[in-house]
């Protein structure tokens, strides 16, 4: 009967796991196909050849890896610059009652309630005003002012899981506030840092709307923007197009596995407690 | 060593006022307990003088020094958390060299000090080990060490034994009184247990609303209790308490026609109520004695027997006699209460000399 649960729990996982990993082999499968069988062959699970050769095109002979550059550097500074404010903010919002706090936090929620498309005018005049179209920096900006809200509460959540008591023994061992904070708070954060890192790395890495809007040069491009260069008027290049994606999701999978030794510690983090 | 004093002490959070005009001298190696139920300001005021709460008025000083302004480094001040507070990434010899490390101390010294203080409180096997692979009372001692090894000149306890089983408890007591009769450091040391507080108490200082109720030895403080609340406070099981009335020397109970027929009561007629500890309660047969009851509950100790006894107007009282009684509940029984061992208080609460 035991043995039977088992079976069945593996079972469920596993048509879980088929059904969340099938695009990507979808992706994977189109990516090998020839372009002649792409038509011809319906929905054969696997084709009759298989071929390299949208991988060449894309890499060899399209703007792509210029795209891939640009959305590396995009990502990673978005990351960098929101986790680094989010992590000063969380810190403060978990250990010091200021006045305004309230307020702030408030604000905070507040900029998070409106669908992006209403601000998309607003946000495309206050860059073209700043001379900013057709940079990434504008996208850098724009992205990290839109997660470090989420990002600082997240942050927040890490730091008030770490008693406060730690802050007060290293301050009575000799510890400024700051010291505190880098020798016994911030080591214990890591899996934190890590979660939030990746987190907004994947957001900004993803990101379509804005950088669609805010970007039209094509040396300017992150990669989400060109894969529509892919689409023209009159056809759309699929075996390419999921090269490309497949390309693209290189970056992320490194990335996760980079941190990961980090996020399994925070899901972890209860057992570290003093 | 350090001698304290604290000034006119006042902390306020917002409208509220925890610690209402406190003034305290605590003597060169004194081994002082601040005592109190929770919220009573307590741990408040351990963390004013450790530098990790602010002062809304009045002073602090440490040997003279004022140390109003002063973080909480510059105080030479250790500290012992109830929680522990041990750093989870660090081992044990750097959770406990963890100051001297702060310090700039080189690696030679700091391993002197971890070791001295391993080998005191029995820690030299651990030292590799983190603190989440120790016991809580292993835990509680590496927090202890880490406390020592900065050899500060004086110690703050934040309630450290709560978090321990009973048994554990007591060991750690005697630990702690051991410790401070090798180091004779001035300690200062916060619980809401009274037990500990007698045990390891030179002084221990009462504390309700944030404002100080008595100071004293413990002997002091468990025979002339100042008020009612430190009546009820110290002792355990509890002093009696009765509703009483004093009219030309005759102490009768409030609310009976029961009069207690105990002489010398000259000028006691603010007395409203008597003290007596279950000790001096002494169960004596029926119809005999000062006040007549019916035995409600006995609970035997072997050593000692709580009688629980219903007396009309009085409510219930409880005697304490030593080894085994042959009392019976719903016995009728009478009771002596031993005049010289009498606290008598007014309608404020305030004792009666």
């Amino acid at each position: 009967m035991k043995g039977l649960l088992t079976t069945g729990r593996y079972l469920a996982v596993l048509g879980y796991v088929l059904f969340a990993l099938f695009p990507l082999y979808w992706l994977f499968k189109i990516a090998i196909t020839p372009e002649k069988l792409i038509y011809t062959e319906g929905t054969a699970l696997w084709p009759k050849f298989t071929t390299l050769d949208n991988f060449r095109q894309v890499i060899f002979y399209s703007d792509f890896m210029v795209y891939f550059k640009n959305s590396v550097y995009v990502s990673l500074g978005t990351a960098a610059i929101t986790t680094v404010i989010a992590a000063a903010a969380g810190y403060a919002f978990s250990r010091f009652q200021f006045r305004g706090k309230t307020l702030v936090v408030i604000l905070l929620l507040i900029t998070q309630m409106f669908p992006l498309l209403m601000i998309i005018a607003p946000i495309y005049k206050i860059v073209a005003g700043l001379g900013l179209l057709n940079t990434l920096t504008s996208l850098i900006v724009v992205y990290t002012a839109f997660n470090v809200p989420f990002a600082t509460f997240l942050m927040q959540s890490f730091f008030d899981g770490i008693p406060k008591d730690l802050d007060d023994a290293a301050m009575m061992d000799g510890c400024t506030r700051l010291q505190a904070l880098r020798k016994v708070i911030l080591p214990l954060t890591l899996p934190g840092l890590a979660a939030t890192l990746g987190f907004i790395f994947t957001a900004a890495w993803s990101e379509l709307l804005f950088a669609l809007m805010l970007i039209n040069s094509n040396a300017s491009m992150t990669f989400p923007v060109g894969l529509l260069t892919f689409v023209s008027k009159f056809s759309v290049d699929w075996g390419q197009m999921m090269a490309a994606g497949i390309l693209a999701l290189v970056p992320s999978c490194l990335f996760f596995i980079f941190i990961q030794r980090y996020l399994v510690k925070g899901l972890t983090a209860g057992a570290i407690k003093g | 060593m350090a001698q304290i004093s604290i000034n006119h002490l006042f902390k306020r959070f917002g409208q509220d006022e925890v610690i209402k005009d406190i003034s305290l001298e605590f003597e060169e190696g004194e081994f002082i307990v601040l005592v109190g139920p929770s919220g009573c300001g307590k741990s408040t005021l351990l963390r004013m003088i450790a530098g990790l709460e602010s002062i809304s008025s009045g002073e602090i000083y440490m040997d003279g020094k004022r140390m109003n302004d002063l973080p909480p480094k510059a105080r030479d001040i250790a500290m012992v958390f109830q929680s522990y507070a041990l750093y989870p990434h660090m081992d044990v010899a750097r959770n406990m060299g963890f100051s001297m490390e702060i310090q700039g101390k080189n690696n030679d010294a700091r391993q002197t000090q971890v070791g001295d203080a391993a080998g005191i409180l029995g820690l030299k096997k651990l030292l590799a080990r983190l603190p989440r692979t120790l016991s809580g009372g292993q835990r509680q001692r590496v927090a202890m060490g880490r406390a020592m090894v900065r050899n500060p000149s004086a110690f703050l306890f934040d309630e450290p034994l709560s978090n321990l089983d009973a048994a554990l408890r007591v060991e750690m007591r005697l630990e702690i009184a051991k410790l401070h009769k090798r180091l004779a450091t001035t300690m200062v040391y916060v619980t809401h247990d009274q037990v500990e507080a007698l045990t390891l108490a030179d002084r221990i200082v009462v504390l309700d609303h944030g404002i100080v109720q008595q100071i004293g030895t413990p002997m002091e403080l468990y025979e002339t209790p100042a008020n009612l609340f430190v009546a009820r406070f110290i002792g355990s099981p509890t002093m009696n308490l009765i509703d009483v009335r004093i009219q030309q020397g005759q102490l009768s109970i409030a609310h009976a026609q029961n009069t207690i027929d105990l002489p010398e009561l000259p000028g006691q007629d603010a007395a409203r109520h008597l003290g007596i500890r279950p000790e001096h309660v002494q169960p004596v047969a029926s119809g005999k004695g000062h006040l007549q009851g019916t035995v409600e509950v006995v609970e035997r100790l072997g050593s000692d027997s709580f009688i629980y006894v219903q007396v009309e107007g009085a409510g219930q009282l409880l005697a304490r006699s030593s080894g085994n009684t042959s009392l019976q509940a719903d016995q009728p029984v009478g009771l002596t209460l031993d005049p010289t061992h009498l606290h008598l208080f007014d309608m404020q609460g305030q004792a009666l000399v």
